[in-house]
């Protein structure tokens, strides 16, 4: 398949690199001040190589990424919220033009899910966004061979830099400020961590979750959150002489989403340490299943973005 | 279910001062197949909703009994504490926050009065001084099937406090 890039982050920036390794050709890729496009494919280690030097991927407009010939538009911009833009665009772009979209940006399927279903009906394009939820973890192709409706609740963990935080906090006992300044140290956490520690990226994954789960209706402003920063370690300790640990849950049950710190036991299937992410499905008549893995990262998130690619149909 | 698994149990009413409510909290009870041994009907005591406290002892299998409290519930009683062991569920929350300052036994205290819950055990940490963020423990037992009415309790107390709660999550099987 025929593959514009949208977004030259680390996702954007795998899926180029890994593209040929799954078949398909880059045709396109853009960052947010350039673009280069080639029908023929793209020299992907040059392009990278020019934009570690001067900043950008190309001098073409952003938009003529747009117009190249490709199958799948890959939206790998950050995600932003309310309007979603410019990802919510580039989906539109491609849908109006019959082509696929795969979304690794929580945005638009977040903030907009009922605009993009109608604009998907419209459209010979399909629209996949397994990379939104949990990274590499299979989150959504799960319940799609479950079926959403026998989905019951989706609970997890779904923030790498606030676990982190947690369980390094729980660890060693050291306060939220000193493991925070740790991680930004490691390159776990942000510069600004408040998407992260605040709960805003894990309530999204739980927001997209709920729009698959419920089919559509639900944006952030639907979503009850609670971030960490109010954790202090001492909380943490009379956690754990009592068995237990504080862990960032994101919970989609009963058609309400929320994200908060919970009481989750020490040694339990929820307390995953590190940056690791854990999903845990309620099912009809398949139990409980739990999958864990990495919730972030370049290569990790890439592998979703083109396990979804490998699921689309061919165009016309 | 034999006859020794009869136990007797106390439930606490809250009823609405109107003709007839009695009656109509102590119907669910006979219908289920619970003994009623006695009624203390506090009317000259009020709670600060208006409504009348009613301590109802009465025998029944614990089978029963469940029956009986989901029968008042759907009666639209108001079951404010059914007291025994068997029916007692563990709840612990975290709670966060200026405890010292906001009154910490007046918290606990409030969550008692208002809830099904009582308290078992707090523990305090407050590694700063209390003058400090301070983070307490709270182990509740709770009537079974009242978790969330207790913990809608906590966050409501805690609310006005200006503190933050932990809450335990419920998951389906998981340990």
């Amino acid at each position: 398949m025929k593959l514009a890039v949208m977004g030259a982050g680390a996702v954007g920036r795998s899926v180029a690199k890994l593209a040929g390794e799954y078949g398909h050709t880059v045709t396109a890729l853009a960052d947010s001040s350039g673009a280069v496009v080639d029908a023929d494919g793209i020299d992907v280690a040059a392009v990278l190589a020019r934009k570690r030097g001067s900043g950008t991927v190309g001098d073409a407009e952003v938009a003529t990424a747009l117009d190249a010939p490709y199958d799948a538009l890959v939206e790998a911009t950050p995600t932003t919220l309310s309007d979603a833009q410019p990802g919510f665009g580039h989906v539109e772009a491609a849908l109006e033009r019959d082509r696929h979209v795969v979304l690794a940006n929580k945005g638009p399927v977040a903030e907009r899910y009922d605009e993009v279903r109608a604009l998907a009906a419209d459209s010979r394009g399909e629209v996949l966004f397994e990379a939104a939820v949990a990274g590499a973890i299979p989150t959504l192709s799960t319940i799609d061979s479950l079926g959403p409706e026998r989905v019951r609740a989706v609970r997890g963990v779904l923030n790498g830099t606030a676990n982190f935080v947690l369980s390094r906090m729980a660890a060693e006992g050291l306060d939220y400020e000193h493991v925070l300044a740790e991680a930004q140290d490691l390159g776990v956490a942000e510069a600004d961590p408040s998407f992260d520690v605040e709960g805003t990226d894990a309530a999204l994954k739980c927001v997209i979750l709920a729009n698959v789960l419920y089919d559509g209706g639900y944006t952030l402003a639907d979503a009850e959150v609670e971030g960490i920063r109010s954790i202090p370690g001492s909380a943490l300790e009379l956690a754990a002489e009592d068995g237990r640990t504080v862990r960032l849950i994101g919970e989609v049950s009963d058609g309400s989403v929320r994200v908060g710190p919970r009481l989750v036991p020490e040694n339990g299937t929820l307390a995953v340490t590190g940056t690791t992410n854990i999903v845990q499905l309620e099912t009809e008549h398949a139990g409980q299943l739990n999958i864990s893995g990495a919730g972030a990262g370049g290569p990790e998130t890439a592998s979703a973005v083109l396990a979804d690619v490998g699921r689309l149909p061919p165009v016309d | 279910m034999s006859e020794s698994d009869v136990r007797s149990y106390t439930v606490r009413l809250e009823l609405q001062d109107e003709p007839g409510e009695l009656l109509r909290a102590l119907e669910p009870i006979a219908d289920n197949g619970g003994n009623l041994l006695s009624i203390f009907h506090e009317r000259g005591n009020v709670t600060p909703r208006g409504h009348i406290p009613v301590e109802v002892d009465m025998e029944a299998t614990p089978e029963r009994f469940e029956g009986i409290v989901e029968a008042l519930r759907d009666a639209g009683v108001n079951v404010i504490r059914a007291g025994s062991e068997q029916y007692s569920e563990e709840l612990v929350v975290l709670l966060v926050g200026h405890l010292v300052d906001t009154d910490l036994s007046d918290t606990l205290s409030r969550i008692e009065d208002c809830g099904n819950a009582s308290i078992d055990d707090v523990a305090l940490s407050a590694p700063d001084g209390t003058d400090e963020l301070s983070s307490a423990r709270v182990r509740m037992d709770t009537h079974a099937g009242a978790v969330e009415e207790t913990l809608a309790t906590v966050r409501a107390v805690a609310d006005r406090k200006g503190l933050h709660v932990v809450e335990p999550l419920a998951e389906g099987g998981d340990a």
